[in-house]
C-alpha cells in the first residue's frame, strides 16, 4: 500500500486506539495534546520507528489496566488513554537517551518552582 | 505516571500541577534542547490532526446539501468548488466527486490500488478501508460486504462502488433520516457520521 507516514499511525480501534468522537481524536487538557504531537513530531523527523511505541503503548494501557482493576474505587471510568500514551513516550525517550532519569527530574523540578499564574 | 501519584495530585486543581502537563512540558524541552523537534513542528502537527483533518469537514458538508438545495445541487455539480466554499480544501482533496444516495441508488467509495481517501472532508482512513479484503471485496460483492457493515439494501436498490482513481476522491452523500425535517444544519451535522459518508452505513435520527 502506498500511504503516507499517518497511515500507520493511529489504530483507529483495538486497545491502543486513542479516544475519538466521529473519527476525530478527542483531547481533554492541553499536555494530551502536546504530548500527541511531540510523538509525532518526532516520528516524522524519523528518530523511532513507529512499532516501538506501539509496543511500549500497548505495555503502558496493559500495567494501567491492571492497575484499574486493582482499585476498583476508581474503576473504568479512571481509564486515561493519554496517561499510558505518556508513559510509553517517556520510556521511548529514556531508552533512547533523550530524556534519561536525572535530567526528566531536574526539569521537572524547575518547571515546578515556577510562581503560580505564569505565563505558558 | 503510576496510578497512585494520579491519586496524590488530585486535590490539585490548577493546571499546571498536573504532574502529568508538568512531565509533558519537561520532555518537550529536553528535546527541543537536544534539537531533536521544534516546538513549531509540534504545533503544525496538532494543528493538522486536530482541526484540518476530520470527518466533521464533511459532516459539514452533507449538512448544508441536506437543508440548501441550491448548494446541493452545486456540490453534485463540482465538488471540489462546493467543498471549497466552506473553507475546506488541500491534500488528497484537490479533486472531488460527490456521489448522492437515493432510495434506488446506494453509493460506496473504495480505492482498489492503495487507500486513496478524500483527507480534507474525511481525515484519514480507517485500518478496514486500507485492507486488502475490503478494497477487493466491495467490488466483487458488495452488498455482502456491506451487509457484513450492517447495512442490508433492498434487492432492488442499485449499488454503485466508486473506486478512487489517480486523482478523483469520492464522497458519499447519504439520504437525509427522514425524521429530521426541522432540525437545522449543526444538529444533522451532528448525526453524519464517517462511514456513512464512504457509503458502508446509512444514518440514523438520534
Amino acid at each position: 500500500m502506498t500511504s503516507g507516514p499517518e497511515s500507520v499511525l493511529l489504530p483507529p480501534d483495538g486497545p491502543t486506539a486513542p479516544p475519538r468522537v466521529n473519527g476525530e481524536l478527542v483531547f481533554d487538557a492541553p499536555w494530551q495534546t502536546r504530548i500527541f504531537g511531540a510523538t509525532v513530531a518526532l516520528f516524522e523527523a524519523g528518530r523511532f520507528a513507529w512499532p516501538d511505541f506501539q509496543q511500549r503503548l500497548i505495555e503502558a494501557i496493559a500495567v494501567h489496566e491492571a492497575a484499574l482493576e486493582a482499585d476498583p474505587i476508581d474503576g473504568t471510568s479512571g481509564y486515561d488513554y493519554w496517561a499510558c500514551w505518556l508513559d510509553a513516550f517517556r520510556a521511548l525517550a529514556d531508552e533512547h537517551g533523550w530524556a534519561s532519569q536525572r535530567s526528566l527530574h531536574d526539569m521537572e523540578h524547575e518547571l515546578e518552582a515556577r510562581p503560580a499564574g505564569h505565563d505558558h | 505516571m503510576s496510578h497512585d501519584e494520579n491519586h496524590e495530585h488530585e486535590h490539585e486543581h490548577e493546571h499546571e500541577h498536573d504532574p502529568r502537563a508538568i512531565r509533558t512540558e519537561a520532555l518537550e524541552r529536553l528535546l527541543v534542547e537536544q534539537g531533536l523537534i521544534t516546538s513549531a513542528a509540534i504545533d503544525t502537527i496538532i494543528e493538522r490532526y486536530e482541526t484540518d483533518v476530520g470527518p466533521l469537514n464533511g459532516a459539514r458538508v452533507v449538512a448544508k446539501a441536506w437543508t440548501d438545495p441550491d448548494y446541493r445541487a452545486r456540490l453534485l455539480e463540482d465538488g471540489t468548488a462546493a467543498i471549497a466554499e466552506l473553507g475546506i480544501g488541500g491534500p488528497q482533496g484537490e479533486k472531488m466527486v460527490v456521489v448522492e444516495n437515493t432510495p434506488d441508488v446506494h453509493n460506496v467509495i473504495v480505492c482498489t490500488l492503495c487507500s486513496c481517501y478524500p483527507w480534507p472532508v474525511l481525515g484519514l482512513p480507517p485500518a478496514w478501508y486500507k485492507d486488502p479484503a475490503y478494497r477487493s471485496r466491495i467490488v466483487r460483492e458488495p452488498r455482502k460486504v456491506l451487509r457484513e457493515f450492517g447495512l442490508t439494501l433492498d434487492d432492488d436498490t442499485e449499488v454503485r462502488v466508486w473506486d478512487s482513481s489517480a486523482e478523483i476522491r469520492y464522497l458519499v452523500l447519504p439520504e437525509r433520516p427522514a425524521s429530521t425535517l426541522g432540525a437545522d444544519e449543526e444538529a444533522l451535522a451532528d448525526l453524519v457520521t464517517r462511514d456513512a459518508m464512504i457509503g458502508v452505513a446509512r444514518i440514523d435520527a438520534r
